[in-house]
């Protein structure tokens, strides 16, 4: 089992809600991955209503399905525009668990580490389990650890890209230093990507687009599913080293066995 | 340095005359390329593109949908006043043009709001003339102020401000400034604006810059096609982004692309652009940029719109009024002795939303928050 903060988790599979043409296949293809944390932009949630209906078939089975809400900060800028996020999503959807998202590049996505760290040193010290999406950069994520985050969420390449494990050998670095789960975020676009993280030693991976915007995002949803199972598996089997070249003898130190 | 800097490098007659010397293989490498340079944006937009028209529209398809995801934006324009100190010989609002003027004070401001809402919108376009005496930073401080609870993204299209107001009024809450060049040939500029503030062309083309350093969250671009050469006005859009986002890398960027129609009696527009043309543009625009939202109006037919809405656009209005005070009136197609030019889809938002779900896309009502607006 997973454990972040104080919640564990069954399926180490983590999903969004963006993305998808309605919200009722957005529902069927969350509870379809088995994922039960769950990450949603703020900035679609209307806090005035009381069922919003982008989320309304997913928290109708929230329940039944252990379904956790991960409320993000998509749309901050900086530090101050996501603490403020957090509290209004603490207060609106009743979790201190929270993604750290700060883009000031509307392009590309990609996370400011400066601002980032200074968000999750205001909002670990507030209580918030704070899930940082960030490049993955093993010093920054150590330095986060220090801070107090509750795990930490490197990118495998840019947001919504598709592009797969770009990062590999950095997030092997994180994997292997850290003391807080890992979670890969970001660019994953197939199956094969996320039992890849998963056989490195990633504690889970989250998948959107590559789900919502797949021909068939149930399907796709279970493929995931089923990666991220196989992925897990391998890493605690023990992979096999790899070489290309043939190990069939031991040239250098045969004569040592004639003595 | 701003835009104007590189804007007097280009010249007008030797960007059309690139764009009509691209080759089909200008275009092919274009179409194959993951990054386009400006250059290959304008063979996109080239006669010599025509016959790519369906590979251009499933790339652009495939893009927007890898980018967007399966939704569409929705937001409608509040036309707050129809006063205007400027004679544009294209506008309906224009000076000379007797049309009962009308600001709207802040109680049918109020009005306008709670039909607006009852209709379920959550991005507001706020639009004025150009009449600073009346319709200043103060009184769209005020609308802005006022609104501010209401919408979760408040974007204006009013005429170009100076840096201070533009923070002035993102202290009120205001997330996004569209501002239109009109056209980009200075001369043509010349000649259809005749009167008022707008008539100062480099005002005007530095607005973004301007935007850019206030620090505004979205910046809207785009040409009135219609008032000089269509290819060679958005080809100039394009630089223009090009520049923009290099130099203000942490905005965000939209594109419009109005087009004036030939109609009996009024202004005639001297570059006409077609069905055809007008989907090739948009899909240029989509390879070219993204990320960019492309925001399409309701000038535009039913037909047209439904059809085109898959194809690279990201945002979309609704039930269109362009004259002021004309939501709480219900009025929508009565009152033209106001309106700044004639709406072609007038379908209820309702009906609209459902036209975007039968395309398998989400209509989305809000996305932002105004939390990062002003924290």
């Amino acid at each position: 089992m997973l454990k972040i903060a104080d919640k564990t988790f069954s399926s180490r599979l983590f999903t969004g809600t963006g993305k998808f043409s309605n919200s009722q296949l957005m529902a069927d293809a969350i509870i379809a991955s088995g994922s039960e944390l769950v990450t949603m932009a703020l900035k679609r949630v209307d806090l005035n209503e009381q069922q919003d209906n982008i989320l309304g078939p997913l928290l109708d089975s929230q329940l039944e399905h252990n379904l956790n809400l991960l409320p993000n900060t998509s749309g901050a800028r900086n530090a101050e525009e996501a603490i403020y996020a957090a509290q209004l999503a603490r207060e609106a959807l009743g979790t201190h668990f929270v993604k750290i998202e700060i883009h000031p590049d509307p392009k590309y996505l990609l996370p400011d580490p400066i601002e980032t760290l200074k968000a999750c040193e205001t909002l670990s010290a507030m209580g918030f389990a704070v899930l940082p999406y960030v490049h993955a950069d093993p010093v920054l994520c150590k330095r986060l650890e220090e801070v107090g985050v509750a795990a930490v969420m490197p990118l495998g390449s840019p947001i919504g890209s598709n592009l797969g494990l770009k990062t590999k050998d950095f997030i092997q670095i994180i994997i292997e230093q850290s003391s807080v789960p890992v979670v890969v975020d970001a660019g994953i676009g197939s199956p094969s990507d996320a039992a890849l993280a998963m056989e490195m030693g990633a504690d889970a991976v989250l998948v959107n687009s590559a789900i919502a915007v797949a021909r068939d995002p149930v399907q796709m949803a279970i493929a995931f599913k089923d990666a991220v199972i196989a992925g897990r598996r391998a890493f605690k089997a023990g992979l096999g080293g790899r070489s290309l070249q043939a190990k069939a003898s031991s040239p250098l130190t045969a004569f040592l066995d004639d003595f | 340095m701003t835009f104007l800097d590189h804007f007097n490098q280009i010249q007008w007659d030797e960007l059309k005359m690139s764009i009509h010397s691209k080759t089909p293989v200008d275009v092919e490498n274009a179409l194959q390329s993951s990054r386009l340079t400006h250059g290959q944006f304008l063979a996109l937009i080239s006669p010599a593109a025509e016959p790519y028209l369906e590979a251009m529209a499933q790339k652009s398809m495939q893009l927007t949908r890898q980018r967007f995801g399966n939704t569409l934006q929705l937001y409608i324009p509040l036309y707050l006043s129809n006063k205007c100190t400027n004679i544009c010989t294209y506008c309906g609002f224009s000076l000379d043009n007797k049309i009962r003027r009308k600001t709207l004070k802040m109680e049918e401001l109020d009005r306008e709001v709670a039909a607006i809402k009852k209709m379920g919108f959550d991005h507001i376009l706020l639009v004025t003339g150009e009449a600073p005496g009346t319709v200043g930073v103060s009184y769209i401080k005020s609308v802005i102020e006022r609104l501010r609870p209401h919408f979760s993204h408040i974007s204006i299209e009013v005429q170009p401000l100076d840096q201070e107001d533009y923070e002035t009024l993102m202290k009120e809450g205001l997330d996004a400034v569209l501002v239109y060049q009109e056209t980009y040939h200075r001369a043509a500029y010349e000649k259809y604006h005749l009167r008022g503030s707008k008539m100062d062309f480099n005002y005007r083309l530095e607005t973004a810059d301007r935007l850019g350093r206030a620090g505004v969250d979205k910046i809207g671009v785009g040409a009135l096609i219609g008032l000089e050469d269509w290819r060679t006005d958005s080809a100039m859009v394009a630089a223009h982004l090009d520049y923009l986002e290099k130099t203000y890398w942490r905005t965000r960027y939209s594109i419009s692309f109005p087009r004036l129609r030939p109609c009996e009696g009024e202004f005639q527009p001297v570059s006409i652009i077609s069905d055809r043309q007008l989907v090739q543009l948009i899909c240029a625009y989509r390879l070219f940029k993204p990320e960019a939202e492309l925001s399409l109006s309701t000038r535009e037919s039913e037909k047209f719109r439904d059809n085109v809405l898959p194809l690279g656009i990201t945002t979309m209005s609704a039930y269109s009024s362009t004259h002021p005070g004309g939501y709480a009136d219900d009025n929508i197609l009565g009152n033209e002795d106001l309106e700044q030019f004639t709406i072609d889809d007038n379908r209820r938002p309702e009906a609209v939303a459902e036209a975007i779900r039968a395309k398998g896309l989400e209509p989305v009502w809000k996305d932002w928050s105004h939390c990062f607006s002003h924290s």
